[in-house]
């Protein structure tokens, strides 16, 4: 089965080719077939070694692949190699059942779209990115598909081109995450120093018996990558605008699997962490802090897309609280669940956007609930999810495993759960004013369009996914089911506890707030919409709704200065030193060409005057 | 023969007719009298070179003399050529009037 | 004998596309193109051939191939070409990319084609000789070689402001070119006083252990002749111009070629030649070198015209080469030899393209552009690929040139190179923003996609780029030995032991 592992990137890959290529010569059909076929076959490769590595398990807990070496230079030797273990597993089985959903939905939404090949090409570029991203045995490969997936990202925001403002938001995206992986690559190039490998595995023997004043630095480097890749404080600006892409790209990579990327990175480079509790900690406030800012700021967005952009920020920071504190497989299982209903939550609001003539804004909406009956069912089950009501919706699981070891874990403390908890309040409070606007009250706009079954089928799978994918992992006061902590605990270390208070109060506690979040939301936006417009017309929503002025704060302080920059000194001013030169020789020859008379009485002159004067040197010497 | 010191007297008589020949180029302003000038100047130089001949009694300064004269010749030819020529274009010998050789300054 | 039917090819091929061009207009450039093919298929031969015998280590020589005949011999100058690893992939890039400048300019140039031919063709002969001298004279009579067609093709065939950057760059040159001479004749005298022979010969200097005060001048030297050809960060400015006004086969072979001639006289002569006074201005380089990373990518956001703004990445990629060069580190002389050769590529690429959209809308203004993917997506693609490429995107070559270079001078100087690594984002901003007012946007004009001959010429590049990035391996194997030699001392005692037995072999002959 090891000989499968090139097979998962490599069809996606050929997919790409195939479509980047031929993409003129074929027809809708055919393109559609390539690819969301490229991707099912890397489904069922996945899902074919999934069953391969669950039913009988490896002796040392991966299988790797070899397939040339890339660069080797003295010490340094860098192959292209494929490492598949329980963590890569779950990242690839996301990757493409999500993946191959979200192909199927696109045939339909892009349907009338002018570039459908080239639509399709990039998507199955990206799932061979993310997919070697996250099988990568090395850091270099792993490079290579974190820049590849960005650069996938860039092209799919951009996508449709035509509209500047599309290109902008392309442009920050890419240039955002590109500070991050600076960041990354100089990680990288500290780890080598100490090491002498950037070879996972290797580090990771090599760093339990390692001790160097450099390794949080080291953390705080790769973290930093990870803080563009999944937009973290402070580099969170570039993911709202990232919107401006087509639904299905947002569902795929601003929230199911690129944007986790960070996570990955983190929960790969495990061992470095734990080294390191400063690093960690550092984690875990980033985490934090970006959580409560992003939920404050989908609180007060109007764009539907806007909302779940942010609300994705603010999962993100929960996945690295959850980091931070120590509780591994809580992240990587809060990371599966949020795939499946943020993409649900997306492909949703893609659906009801297309349905009423590409209307973005939720005040414009409403009274959809009958209109898109299949749609609504769904984006309630996500939508349950995300505000992780409890007991029934798969969110609520993941998330309470987080909230409780933001307490109780090696790194936790008592701010740290506070935060966690007023976050789910604020989760709550916006998913149901989502809702509401959306579905509830009455209808503001014409209904252009039915979805078709294409689309309809990945909301029904993800909807059922985002119900019971909870039910994996049960907490141990009720049900104690393992079954996922079990499986990622092979590939990451267990979660240490420091106090164990009483584990239902807390759940009990956070299922309140999360109830009250959701009954509070119900009785403010379910009432007169202009009473709703007049509570959010001060100044502490607006506050909110710019993001808290992150993206005003970074124009001032790096993009205006350097447009300045470039825009006064480009005929370079450096070039003026040849001016000085060609100044002083041209100002030297006006003043020889003085001399230069025309009256023959004084050449005559210079001439005797010369030759006495030659004379007399030679008298005198 | 003319004693060693008659011949100083004669350098020093060559080197009388050399300055007025050069005053005669630098101050005269018809370019007639400049060319008479400088014929003045070359025989200056033949003289000095027959009284060094006639001092050392070498042939070379004689030989030198010869070559002076012809050059002299050829000199006067084409300075009056070109005298006759300035003066078609010009209608005028005065050199101050023909400031032609400066360049073009910018 | 080879390697002067490499150089006799072009020149001949030269001479023959220049006369032939009277009778036959169009008869030239077919000559032109098939006396660059021979030599890169001789090269390619050649690496072939030795790329086993490198792997096997069967050879014993620094230099795979060498000839060595007296040239004026009063002088001790002697006509010493040779070949190791880093000039034959120099070679080879050589040749790849002066077939890449012609078939660009095969429609572009339409006045004076066989004299156009002729400079192109004595362009690449001199870079050739550049590349494979190993007497100082003879460097410095190829690198002067190359020099003068060269001013010939910008001012001949340049755009509107040619005149002024013809003199710019052939001021320039020139001015750093008399440096170098200086330099060699210094060293030439230095060594004589010492050994009492008078040589330009490389492995002869090489092994001389001649020392004066003026080594650090001499050293400077050379390094301000290099690196104004490089070029670093105040010796930069001549590039822009040049770049921008040559026709599109000019700034192909400006930026792909003639820059590297600078890193490789830094690589052949600065390190091995002046072991102890590169180390001693090795702050100091890369101080420039890491400015000009910074300053290059500033100005090339800042620019409008197109040829403008791949000149200054030029600076800023060049500013890469210069920082892995003097942290002593094989890891980075690696990537200075791939970035060499990568940047090339890239650069050559970007530069055709540049020259494509020139002949379609008449112009280099950026801002006149716009929205070129919705009637040339393919002339986008090969641009999106080519612009990520110089922003260093991984599995492109440039990449791995640029990671290993970071990767390399980390080891020895990581303060410098995290501030260098800065560049990776401001190359972003840079590339994406010609992407934007390039291909994307609403479009303004109507143009025309790829012909199959840019088809071609953009594939190979492609296939190049790519090749480099996913399987850079053979290159790194090639160049061992070369990195090796320039940066170990102990070699250095190797190599005076093998010309001592060389000497000695030579005396039993007599």
């Amino acid at each position: 089965m090891e000989n499968l592992i090139w097979l998962l990137p490599a069809l996606p890959l050929f997919g790409f080719l195939l479509l980047a290529f031929l993409g003129s010569k074929f027809n809708r059909e055919a393109i559609a077939f390539i690819g969301i076929g490229s991707v099912s076959l890397a489904t069922i490769v996945s899902l074919y070694l999934a069953i391969n590595f669950i039913s009988s398990p490896p002796e040392n807990g991966f299988i790797s692949q070899t397939l040339w070496q890339w660069m080797q230079v003295n010490n340094f030797k860098v192959t292209i190699t494929f490492h598949y273990d329980a963590l890569s597993l779950v990242f690839v089985f996301v990757i493409t059942f999500v993946g191959a959903l979200i192909h199927l939905y696109s045939t339909e939404f892009m349907a009338h779209d002018e570039y459908y090949s080239r639509f399709f090409a990039y998507l199955n570029l990206f799932v061979c990115s993310m997919l070697i991203l996250v099988l990568a045995d090395n850091l270099v490969l792993l490079y290579l598909g974190w820049e590849g997936v960005g650069l996938c990202s860039y092209l799919l925001i951009g996508f449709w081109y035509k509209n500047i403002k599309n290109g902008i938001a392309a442009q920050k995206a890419f240039i955002i995450t590109r500070i991050g992986d600076t960041s990354l690559a100089i990680g990288m190039f500290l780890l080598f120093k100490e090491f002498g490998t950037l070879t996972i595995s290797e580090i990771s023997q090599q760093a339990v018996s390692h001790s160097s004043s450099s390794i949080t630095l080291i953390a705080l480097l790769l973290f930093g990558g990870a803080v563009g890749k999944s937009a973290q404080l402070p580099l969170q600006t570039w993911l709202p605008d990232a919107m401006a892409g087509p639904s299905p790209v947002s569902a795929l990579i601003h929230a199911a699997t690129m944007v986790t990327a960070g996570v990955y990175l983190l929960a790969r480079m495990h061992t470095i962490f734990e080294l390191s509790p400063a690093a960690m900690h550092v984690v875990a406030a980033v985490g934090a802090a970006t959580l409560l800012i992003a939920a404050t700021s989908a609180l007060a967005q109007k764009d539907i897309k806007r909302v779940l952009a942010y609300s994705t920020i603010s999962q993100l920071g929960y996945m690295f609280l959850a980091l931070g504190v120590g509780a591994w497989w809580a992240a990587i299982f809060h990371f599966m669940i949020h795939a499946f209903f943020k993409a649900l939550l997306f492909l949703g609001a893609g659906t009801i956007i297309e349905a009423q003539h590409h209307e973005h804004n939720m005040f414009n909406m409403g009274g959809l609930k009958d209109k898109l009956p299949t749609v609504f069912k769904t984006f309630v089950i996500g939508s349950a999810a995300l505000a992780a009501l409890p007991l029934i919706s798969a969110g609520f699981y993941s998330k309470d495993a987080i909230i409780w070891y933001s307490l109780t874990a090696q790194n936790g403390s008592p701010l740290l759960w506070l935060v966690a908890i007023i976050g789910s309040f604020i989760t709550a409070l916006y998913t149901t004013r989502m809702v509401v606007l959306t579905f509830y009250g009455t209808s503001k706009t014409s209904l252009s369009y039915q979805p078709g079954v294409r689309m309809h089928i990945p909301l029904i799978i993800l909807a059922f996914l985002s119900v019971f994918a909870g039910f994996i992992e049960l907490p141990h006061n009720f049900g104690h089911v393992t079954l996922f902590s079990g499986f990622v605990g092979k590939a990451l270390p267990t979660t240490l506890l420091k106090i164990e208070p009483s584990e239902s109060l807390f759940q009990l506690i956070a299922a309140i707030v999360c109830l009250v979040g959701i009954l509070l939301g119900w009785k403010l936006y379910s009432s007169n919409r202009e009473k709703v417009i007049d509570l959010e017309s001060g100044g502490l929503f607006k506050f909110f709704f710019n993001g808290w002025y992150f993206d005003n704060l970074y124009k001032v302080l790096f993009q205006q200065p350097y447009f300045f920059l470039a825009r006064i000194n480009k005929n370079d001013i450096v070039d003026k030193s040849n001016d000085v030169i060609v100044g002083i020789s041209s100002w030297l020859s006006n003043q020889l060409a003085t001399s230069q008379t025309g009256s023959m009485r004084w050449y005559v002159m210079g001439i005797i005057a010369g030759a006495i004067m030659i004379l007399t040197l030679q008298l005198v010497l | 023969m003319i004693s060693n010191l008659s011949s100083d007297y004669v350098f020093l008589l060559a080197a009388i007719l050399f300055a007025l020949g050069a005053m005669g180029v630098v101050i005269r302003r018809n370019i007639l009298f400049m060319l008479i000038a400088v014929e003045i100047m070359l025989n200056s130089a033949g003289l000095a070179f027959i009284a060094a001949g006639a001092k050392w009694a070498q042939a070379d300064g004689q030989i030198m003399f010869l070559f002076i004269l012809s050059m002299a010749a050829a000199e006067v030819s084409v300075g009056l050529a070109l005298i006759m020529q300035i003066f078609h274009q010009h209608k005028t010998l005065d050199v101050d009037e023909l400031e032609q050789l400066r360049g073009d300054r910018k | 004998m080879i390697l002067v039917l490499l150089i006799v090819v072009l020149i001949t091929g030269g001479i023959l596309a220049w006369l032939i061009g009277y009778f036959i207009p169009n008869a030239s450039k077919w000559i032109a193109l098939l006396s660059c093919l021979i030599p890169f298929l001789i090269t390619a031969n050649l690496w072939q051939k030795l790329s086993y015998e490198i792997i096997l280590g069967e050879s014993s020589s620094l230099w795979l191939i060498e000839i060595n005949t007296p040239w004026i011999a009063q002088l001790g100058i002697n006509f010493h070409l040779g070949l190791d690893g880093l000039s034959l992939s120099m070679l080879l890039l050589t040749f790849f990319l002066g077939t890449m400048a012609i078939l660009c300019s095969w429609k572009e140039i339409t006045a004076k084609q066989n004299f156009f031919y002729f400079n192109l063709l004595w362009v690449l002969s001199g870079i050739t000789g550049v590349f494979l001298a190993l007497d100082l004279f003879l460097f410095y009579f190829f690198w002067e070689v190359m020099l003068i067609p060269m001013y010939f093709m910008i001012s001949i065939w340049g755009s509107e402001r040619r005149i002024y950057s013809s003199y710019k760059f052939f001021l320039f040159t020139q001015a750093s070119g008399l440096l170098m001479l200086l330099a060699i004749i210094a060293l030439y005298f230095i060594n004589a006083q010492s050994s009492g022979v008078y040589t330009f010969d490389y492995d002869q200097l090489l092994i001389s252990t001649a020392k004066s005060p003026y080594s650090l001048l001499i050293a400077i030297g050379f390094f301000i002749a290099f690196t104004v050809k490089l070029p670093l960060f105040p010796f930069h400015t001549w590039l822009p111009d040049a770049h921008s006004e040559a026709p599109t086969a000019g700034s192909v072979i400006l930026a792909g070629l003639m820059l590297k001639t600078g890193a490789y006289g830094l690589l052949r002569f600065v390190l091995p030649l002046f072991k102890d006074e590169a180390i001693q201005i090795s702050n100091w380089a890369i101080v420039l070198g890491v400015i000009s990373i910074l300053y290059g990518a500033l100005q090339a956001f800042g620019q409008t015209d197109l040829k403008r703004l791949v000149a200054y990445t030029s600076v800023s990629h060049m500013g890469f080469i210069v920082l892995g060069v003097f942290s002593f580190n094989e890891l980075a002389m690696q990537g200075v030899v791939l970035q060499m050769i990568t940047h090339g590529i890239s650069t050559a690429a970007l530069f055709i393209l540049a020259g494509m959209l020139k002949e379609r809308l008449h112009t280099r203004d950026i801002n006149q552009m716009g929205g070129l993917w919705t009637l040339a997506p393919q002339m986008g693609s090969i641009g999106l690929v080519f612009a990520m490429a110089s922003c260093g995107l991984p599995a492109l070559g440039n990449f791995i040139a640029e990671f290993l270079i970071l990767l390399g001078a980390f080891q020895t100087q990581p303060i410098y190179t995290m501030v260098a690594s800065l560049g990776l984002v401001l190359s972003a901003i840079y590339s994406i923003r010609m992407m934007q007012k390039v291909f994307f946007g609403e479009y303004q004009s109507t143009i025309n996609d790829f012909k199959w001959r840019e088809k071609t010429i953009m594939g190979l590049l492609t296939i190049a780029i790519v090749f480099v990035g996913l399987c850079p391996q053979p290159i790194i194997t090639m160049l061992q030995s070369t990195v090796n030699s320039s940066l170990k001392l102990e070699s250095k005692q190797k190599l005076k032991l093998e010309s001592s037995i060389k000497q000695q072999i030579k005396y039993i002959k007599k």
